[in-house]
């Protein structure tokens, strides 16, 4: 199997490890996957006061490919509204690291880890309307 | 100087495809392997299927790699429930692979009977198993398997040829004989022993005589001897290229045939043969008898095919020909290679008549 | 680009250049079909055959008539299965197994079984090594043929063989035995271990790839169906062209691993022991799978929590080793002896499969290690699995949504 060199720097160089604030109102998590299937991936983003995101981490487990997917959405989140982001499809991401088909499924983890966290933000967001 | 003349039993190794191996064997990696040398050891397995394709005009197909024909011919005649009708001259890695097999008569020129076949297959059911060799190991005689493949195509069978005698004798076409599948053995074309193939149509899926890892398609499962596959490779490519040498090789075949004749009595003679191989009797000389006489004078020949227990039989092949028994048991095999010569040939004539006068002495 | 350090020799070994050389002159001077009974090229060809057999034998301690040559350890292992059961099927359908086996071996038991056979897979303990009393429990009037490996491909344990052998010899049932990660590596004895049937393979012992052999008691006699039919070879029990040059290979190849076998096993021990201690010495929750003891010297299979396997590979990419058996690399399903070990799934993920061999230098060993080490922590680092193991987080209390 060959990597592309986008893939091969995303996984040696990867953007945005690490965390932010969990409890913060203004921080969303996304946590998915599983360990039994291979690859959990963390992703965390944060908003700004005009609703774009500013700031976005990640931690995963899981094979280059899964590194490669979830460093790139960090940087592609980042400035983004969280529509935008919502909106960022597996098949970019794929297309973008030229993931082979056999690592499609590192690419819609990537996309369903950024709705995870979007949703967890605007139900924090919701709850803290409510309270 | 030693002479040999039994080049169907086994060809000597290519220098070329000597040179790929000991290459390859300076490379370590288990194709299956993720890691670099798998790959690279991939890289050959890969590259020889492309080949095995280009080269037999096979596009479309899948290529398994197997120990050799035997396992190649088990492979195919066994990997497909169905009824299988062979030809009453198959290889004994054919003849036994399948119990129960229908047998196809041939001709006293060793072709198989086209009229016969029809008829059994007639009742066959749809999908049965068809296998005519492409070229006999004993005659040399080259089957009309194209014919036996649009034949059994119209009643809906499928068609098997052990090409294992051909390749790199003839030119060898899997699409224009239409077959759906073929077996090929490396070293009876200068590639090394212990690698063969089944070539087999692309949607075709055989019940595996060997399980395992799921290799070669699930079909065959074992580690590719990447090595031996290499070699195969380029002595393949080798022979292809140089096929115009049985050019020559025929004309020193014709050139024994017209000493020996008539005196002796060559089989097949008369129908379309690969250029190599005579299969000959010597009136007054039991094949054994011509065994011994030639190995003391140095020139290595046979009898049929090399697999038999040492004992000297009288040829099933000839059997099924209808051959005079008396003649069989004293017919012989001569099979030349590209690099046989005009000298060995010569040396060989005068053998043939030392014996045979001393044969014809005997007698009186 | 320099060449990856090579520390897969359980996937398969470099035929050892003193093999090529054996090898060669019968890929072109005595070119001969050793089949071939009418001339000397056949005769010099079935020389070099005897010749090899006869090492084969030696290093199994039996005699060259019981040894069969096959394309490989995966041919050896079908025929032994099928051919037992195809001939003594008919009174006795039972078949024992055990779940850790090779794919060939349980690949074909499952073949079996939908034949009609009956097959008992046993399982295995923690440590990867069968129960003795299920062992026992298991076989019955009706069982024909045992079939345990000795040591395991992905994990390298050893198997107790000879107390399976001898529970096999007092109830008469035959005992076959995949061989073809322990032959060369340890002492093997036919008579003093009562194995009946024993598969070899020519790569995993330095020999060539495309050959192996099937040992094939003759006292009490084993009859076994072919499998593959033609000119009756081998005593009619494996058809096809014997390739002269392999079987030298092998042949060489067991010679040479019966002389220097306790001069590598010892080196191969310092090996695997120097990298786990300078593994553990950097790493914490570093598992070693497998019994601690009863294992091949240079065989090692560790998991890294938090850290996927495949991922790791990634990371270390100048280090040739596998994750997992080679066979089944390419899928992304954790391996299934770990699981059959009781290893959770997510620990399973982890797992790095490492072996030493003939050519491994201590040079490599400590390259290997240090490299190693530097990734896991770079991806410990990165894993949201290893912080939530940090922060005391009980990972199975987790709802993961599986995908």
């Amino acid at each position: 199997m060959a990597y592309s060199n986008m893939l091969i720097d995303h996984y040696e160089h990867p953007r945005n490890v690490g965390g932010l604030d969990k409890d913060s109102p203004n921080v969303g998590t996304g946590l998915v996957g599983a360990p039994a299937c291979g690859d959990v991936m963390k992703l965390q983003i944060e908003v700004g006061e005009d609703g774009t995101i500013t700031d976005a981490k990640f931690k995963t487990f899981g094979c280059g490919s899964a590194i490669a997917s979830s460093s790139l959405v960090t940087e592609w989140v980042k400035g983004k509204t969280l529509d935008e982001a919502k909106s960022i499809r597996n098949t970019e991401i794929a297309q973008h690291l030229s993931l082979p088909p056999v690592k499609i499924h590192c690419s819609m983890l990537a996309e369903d880890a950024i709705k995870a966290a979007v949703k967890d933000l605007q139900d924090k967001k919701a709850k803290g309307a409510a309270a | 100087m030693r002479i040999y003349l039994d080049y169907n039993a086994t060809a000597p190794l290519r220098e070329s495809a000597k040179v790929a191996l000991l290459e390859a064997y300076e490379q370590v990696g288990n194709p299956s392997s993720a890691h670099t040398y798998g790959r690279h050891a991939r890289s050959y397995v890969d590259h020889a299927r492309r080949i095995i394709q280009d080269k037999l005009n096979a596009p479309g197909t899948r290529v398994i790699f197997t120990s050799g024909g035997t396992e190649a011919n088990n492979l195919a005649l066994r990997g497909l429930t169905a009824s299988v009708f062979i030809s009453a001259i198959e290889h004994s890695a054919v003849r036994n692979a399948q119990e129960g097999a229908h047998i196809i008569p041939v001709s006293t020129d060793g072709i198989v009977d086209l009229q016969g076949m029809e008829r059994l297959l007639q009742d066959a059911p749809r999908g049965s198993l068809v296998s005519v060799m492409l070229a006999n190991n004993e005659t040399g005689v080259i089957e009309p398997v194209q014919d036996v493949a649009r034949l059994a195509k119209q009643h809906g069978h499928l068609v098997h040829t052990d090409a294992v005698q051909a390749v790199g004798k003839i030119p060898v076409s899997f699409r224009e004989l239409d077959v759906d599948m073929m077996s090929i053995s490396a070293h009876k074309f200068g590639g090394p022993m212990g690698v063969g193939a089944l070539i087999v149509r692309g949607d075709l899926q055989l019940d595996p005589v060997l399980r395992g890892g799921g290799q070669e398609f699930g079909m065959r499962s074992g580690t590719v001897p990447a090595p031996m596959v290499h070699a195969l490779d380029v002595a393949l490519v080798d022979a292809i290229a140089h096929l115009s040498d049985y050019d020559m090789v025929g004309k020193l075949r014709d050139r024994i045939e017209a000493a020996i004749c008539p005196s002796g009595i060559v089989h097949s003679q008369a129908v379309p043969r690969v250029p190599n191989t005579i299969c000959a009797s010597m009136p007054g000389a039991e094949a054994q008898l011509q065994l011994m006489a030639f190995d003391l004078a140095g020139i290595a020949i046979s009898v049929g095919s090399a697999c038999s227990s040492g004992k000297v039989k009288t040829s099933s092949i000839l059997k099924a020909m209808g051959v005079d028994e008396t003649l069989a048991s004293q017919a012989v095999r001569i099979s030349l290679g590209y690099n046989t010569t005009e000298a060995e040939v010569d040396q060989f004539i005068e053998e043939w008549h030392k014996i045979y006068n001393n044969a014809q002495k005997g007698k009186s | 680009m320099t060449k990856p350090i090579y520390l897969d020799y359980q996937a398969t070994t470099p035929c050892d250049p003193r093999v090529v050389e054996k090898m060669l002159p019968y890929f072109t001077e005595h070119f001969g079909n050793p089949h071939s009974r009418s001339h000397v090229y056949g005769w010099d060809a079935e020389d070099a055959v005897e010749d090899a057999r006869a090492k084969v034998a030696s290093i199994l301690k039996v005699s060259p008539k019981e040894i069969i040559f096959t394309s490989g350890a995966t041919e050896s292992n079908n025929l032994a299965l099928k051919g037992v059961m195809g001939f003594y099927g008919k009174e006795k359908p039972h078949l024992i197994t055990c779940v850790t086996e090779h794919k060939c071996v349980l690949d074909t038991a499952r073949h079996l079984e939908q034949q009609g056979y009956e097959v008992t897979y046993l399982p295995v303990k923690p440590n990867g090594l069968i129960d003795l009393d299920e062992l026992k429990a298991a076989i019955t009037d009706k069982t024909a043929l045992v079939s345990i490996m000795i040591a395991n491909n992905e994990i390298g344990v050893i198997q107790p063989i000879a107390e399976i052998g001898q529970i096999c010899r007092e109830r008469g049932v035959f005992f076959h035995t995949d061989a073809a990660q322990a032959v060369g590596k340890i002492p093997l004895d036919m008579d003093a271990m009562n194995i009946d049937l024993l598969s070899v393979s020519g790569h995993k012992v330095y020999g060539p790839k495309g050959v192996g052999a099937l040992y094939v008691r003759r006292k009490p006699r084993v009859r076994l169906q072919a499998l593959i039919n033609g000119g009756g070879q081998e005593r009619g029990m494996r058809s096809g062209t014997l390739s002269p040059a392999l079987c030298v290979g092998l042949g060489e190849a067991c010679a040479l691993a019966e002389k220097e076998m306790d001069f590598e096993g010892k080196r191969q021990k310092e090996f695997a022991d120097l990298f786990t201690s300078m593994v553990r010495d950097e790493l914490a929750e570093v598992v070693l799978n497998g019994d601690e003891k009863h294992r091949l010297a240079g065989s090692l299979n560790l998991s890294f929590a938090g850290v996927e396997g495949e991922g790791l590979m990634m990371g270390i990419n100048n280090l040739a080793v596998s994750s997992g058996s080679a066979c089944t690399s390419a899928s992304l399903e954790p391996s299934y002896v770990l699981r059959a070990l009781g290893v959770d799934e997510e620990m399973a993920h982890t797992s790095l499969r490492i072996s030493f061999g003939r050519f491994t230098t201590e040079d490599e060993v400590r390259t290997a290690a240090t490299k190693i080490i530097q990734e896991v922590k770079r991806l410990r680092e990165m894993s949201p699995l290893w912080e939530m193991m940090q922060e005391g987080i009980d990972l199975k209390s987790i709802q993961w949504a599986e995908h």
